[in-house]
């Protein structure tokens, strides 16, 4: 993770200071005061702990600012859906979070569970419990599926100071997960991703994640591509894995596979921010009128 | 893929950029002077006793050496070789010829211990089924030192003893075969060995055998500024096998060490050798500084109809690689394989490949080479594919991959293809790739470390040649690349 500035907690205050009001007041132009803000929303009061916290992130890519002084809370046992407008940022929060290298943030602080992750190594960040179902899950040639996830596993457990699996105690779990989520043998035995249709990609995600069992997963439009049948598999894998010491952030363009896994609370992003929250009947409201109160009218050149 | 993590703790373990093999162990050693001249020559013949016919066979071999050129065309850059400033025969003081491994300087079976090698046959028995026995030759500077198994070989009818005792046991096939494949005005470098090699290892295997053991060379380069120029000689008579791995490391020393080896195969009619090498010559420091130059020639004549041989090779050591293992194919419907693993990092040099010449008719081959630039090296891939006029029906299959590593290296494909007979199939398959920082970022997320990430991909990248290697060497070689590709990353 580069940073263009350094973060610590006497710095983030001086941010806060001198920048709120500021930030306060071109949030309420910009979403004709709608906003709804995180805390005074009783749908998150009175649940879990926060399992993530994201303070005021700023990021940029390329010298371009993605980001804007974006703020996310996600609570154990809650389902939070992401909605927003294509660009708006939704993936590179995700990527910032599982911290990516192309990603500069500027400002801002993310928590797990209390501990901050932005000077940690991806994996390390994974080893704490840090989840990330791609949009664009990668290709790797030549490594068996099942050689990656016993390394994927191992290598957290190991991070972790737990034993590792044994080949049988892994396969065991690696066949019992598989066979709910209809991914067959063969399938575990190809090169992973590589070559797998749209939809085996997606389900070969949400197996890791079922296998990885995180704190805290971000699913980026893993509902996108899915047929009908393929959408229920997923979303049972999803609800399966619902639990009061687990948060989750689905990432998604359609209200149909909140129909399936019910959020707990929808958030709306544009032009880098949550722009507002609000509960499931907000997904149907997008469907409806889509995101025109969200988005600024394009600057005039 | 359970090597895997096995690898990355060993490379952890280690620590960056040292080579395991490094050390130098004090064994007092005999020299010719330093320097090359008709009397060194004349030195190794008689230290070795060699009859008439060979000392003048090196002698012929020198004076035609003194009118060659080093090769220039490959991509490789190294300051001049002086000649005159090696030495060209070191040999432990107590192995004066092989014998039982009782008789062995415990000196020197320490340091094959240190490296790994079993050189008692019980030690080589322990945990291992009866199948999977393999018999050593340990070559240390110019000498073999110890050869394993032999009885039990011979009782096979199989020959498996150094050079320079074949010379004197089996004068009629070495006189035969010596330079029938490699001859002595082949190249400079093999010409060179053909003056003054000092030994290595010689191989007969009779009509209709099987080899009941794979055989093994282990060279090991000890001995500061010495030429090593071992002469390998393999004879696979008609409907016979034999699987033969070579392996070798070296000392870590701030010089350079010129290594020169020549190899040559003959399989008769039906026969078949399956050649492997580990390579694991010391290469030199994160600046360039020491490694050896490997400059070596490796040929295997299908000589029979119906013959086959085939080479593997992970080449990961040396400071300069120059080898093209080839076969020519000159028995009608043989085959020639060639199965290679390139990885060069920090400075290292490799230009590498293969030749396959076909002859006769029907004769089939197929190249599959996967290079892997890391750090600053250059890795070039040097084909050639050649069909005879009489070769009818020859077929070639080519794949040629290469992965980078970094934005500093280099990968290169230079293949020449000629055909002088309509008849003839070739294909050519090409690939060059990055492991990408969305590969790596995917396995991180995962909770893989950046280095076993690296580490998985490559090894995913060379699996189709890691299985063509004999299990023991399959798992050696996935510890190799990734201890080579240590530091790549980040
Ligand atoms: N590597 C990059 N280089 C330059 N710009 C980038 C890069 N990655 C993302 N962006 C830009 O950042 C903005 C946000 O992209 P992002 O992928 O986060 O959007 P998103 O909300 O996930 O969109 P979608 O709904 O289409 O998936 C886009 O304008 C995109 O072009
Ligand atoms: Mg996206």
């Amino acid at each position: 993770m580069r940073r263009a500035v350094p973060v610590g907690i006497g710095f983030l205050q001086k941010i806060t200071k001198n920048g709120a009001k500021n930030f306060r007041d071109r949030r309420s132009e910009n979403s004709s005061g709608q906003l709804a803000l995180n805390c005074s929303n009783p749908l998150i009061f009175g649940r879990g702990k926060i399992v993530l916290e994201v303070k005021n992130l700023s990021v940029s890519i390329g010298g371009r600012q993605i980001l804007d002084d974006l703020d996310l809370t996600v609570r154990d046992g809650e389902v939070a859906a992401l909605m927003g407008p294509n660009g708006s940022g939704k993936s590179t929060l995700s990527h910032v979070l599982a911290g990516r290298k192309d990603d500069t943030v500027e400002t801002g602080e993310v928590l797990l569970n209390g501990e901050s992750l932005l000077n940690l190594e991806p994996d390390a960040r994974a080893a704490k419990g840090l989840f990330l179902a791609f949009q664009y899950p990668v290709e790797i040639p030549g490594v068996a599926t099942l050689t990656f996830l016993k390394a994927a596993l191992n290598a957290q457990r190991k991070q972790r100071g737990q034993e590792e699996f044994s080949t049988p105690d892994f396969m065991k779990r690696v066949k019992a997960l598989a066979g709910k989520l209809k991914i067959s043998q063969d399938m575990l035995k190809r090169a992973l991703n590589a070559g797998f249709s749209g939809g085996e990609k997606k389900r070969m995600e949400i197996l890791q994640m079922a296998l990885l069992e995180p704190a805290f997963a971000i699913l980026d439009e893993t509902d996108s591509g899915l047929d009908i049948d393929a959408l229920r598999v997923v979303a049972d894998g999803v609800n399966a894995l619902r639990s009061p010491a687990r948060g989750f952030l689905i990432i998604t363009h359609y209200q149909r596979v909140l129909d399936y896994v019910v959020p707990d609370i929808v958030h709306v992003m544009a032009q880098g921010r949550i722009v507002r929250s609000g509960g499931k009947e907000l997904a149907v409201e997008l469907e409806k009128s889509g995101y025109r109160d969200y988005v600024a009218e394009p600057a005039v050149a | 893929m359970p090597a895997v993590q096995e690898t990355v703790d060993r490379v952890k373990a280690i620590g960056v950029s040292e080579y395991k093999y490094g050390f130098f162990s004090d064994i007092e050693s005999e020299k010719a002077p330093k320097g090359l001249n008709e009397d060194t020559v004349r030195f190794i013949s008689a230290k070795k006793d060699e009859p008439a016919w060979l000392t003048e066979w090196r002698l012929g071999a020198y004076r035609r050496w003194l009118t060659m050129r080093e090769p220039r065309w490959a991509r490789v850059d190294f300051p001049k070789i002086d000649y005159q400033d090696l030495y060209y025969y070191s040999a432990p003081k107590t192995a004066a010829g092989p014998k039982s491994l009782d008789e062995v300087d415990p000196e020197l079976l320490k340091v094959y211990a240190k490296l790994g090698i079993p050189l008692r046959e019980q030690e080589a028995l322990a945990g291992i089924g009866p199948d999977r026995r393999i018999a050593v030759d340990a070559v240390f500077d110019s000498v073999s030192v110890v050869t394993t198994f032999r009885e039990e070989l011979a009782r096979a009818g199989v020959i498996f003893c150094p050079v320079s005792e074949a010379v004197h046991s089996h004068p009629d096939l070495v006189q035969k075969y010596l330079g029938s494949v490699v001859p002595t005005t082949d190249n400079f470098y093999a010409t060179l060995n053909s003056a003054v090699f000092s030994d290595g290892s010689f191989v007969y295997v009779p009509p209709g055998v099987r080899c009941p053991m794979e055989l093994s060379t282990y060279f090991r380069i000890n001995e500061q500024n010495t030429g090593q120029f071992e002469r390998t000689l393999i004879i696979a008579d008609k409907g016979s096998y034999v699987s033969y791995l070579e392996g070798c490391t070296a000392p870590k020393r701030d010089e350079n060490q010129l290594h020169a080896a020549v190899v040559e195969l003959i399989a008769l009619d039906d026969a078949e050798i399956k050649y492997s090498t580990v390579q694991n010559w010391y290469p030199g420091d994160a600046d360039g500084r020491g490694g050896i130059y490997n400059f070596v020639t490796k040929r295997g004549d299908c000589r029979g109809a119906n013959s086959k041989i085939s080479w593997t090779q992970v080449e990961t050591g040396s400071a300069i690689t120059w080898k093209y293992p080839s076969c020519i194919l000159r028995g009608d419907n043989s085959r020639g394989e060639f199965y290679s693993i390139a990885i060069s990092n920090g400075r290292q040099q490799v230009d590498s490949g293969t030749k396959m010449i076909h002859l006769g008719k029907n004769t089939t081959s197929r190249v599959i080479s996967k290079g892997i630039s890391a750090g600053r090296s250059q890795n070039t891939y040097r084909g050639q594919i050649s069909a005879h006029r009489k070769a009818t029906g020859a077929r070639n299959f080519t794949n040629c991959d290469s992965l980078l590593i970094g934005n500093s290296c280099g990968a290169h494909t230079v293949p020449y293809i000629e055909s002088k007979t309509p008849s003839a199939q070739f294909e050519h398959e090409a690939t060059t790739s990055k492991i990408s920082e969305d590969q790596l970022f995917y396995c991180m997320q995962r909770g893989i470390s950046g280095e076993e990430a690296t580490a998985l991909i490559v090894n995913g990248f060379v699996r189709d040649v890691l299985q063509q290697l004999p299990m023991e060497f399959a798992v050696e070689a996935q510890k190799l690349i990734a201890i080579s590709l240590e530091g790549s990353v980040g």
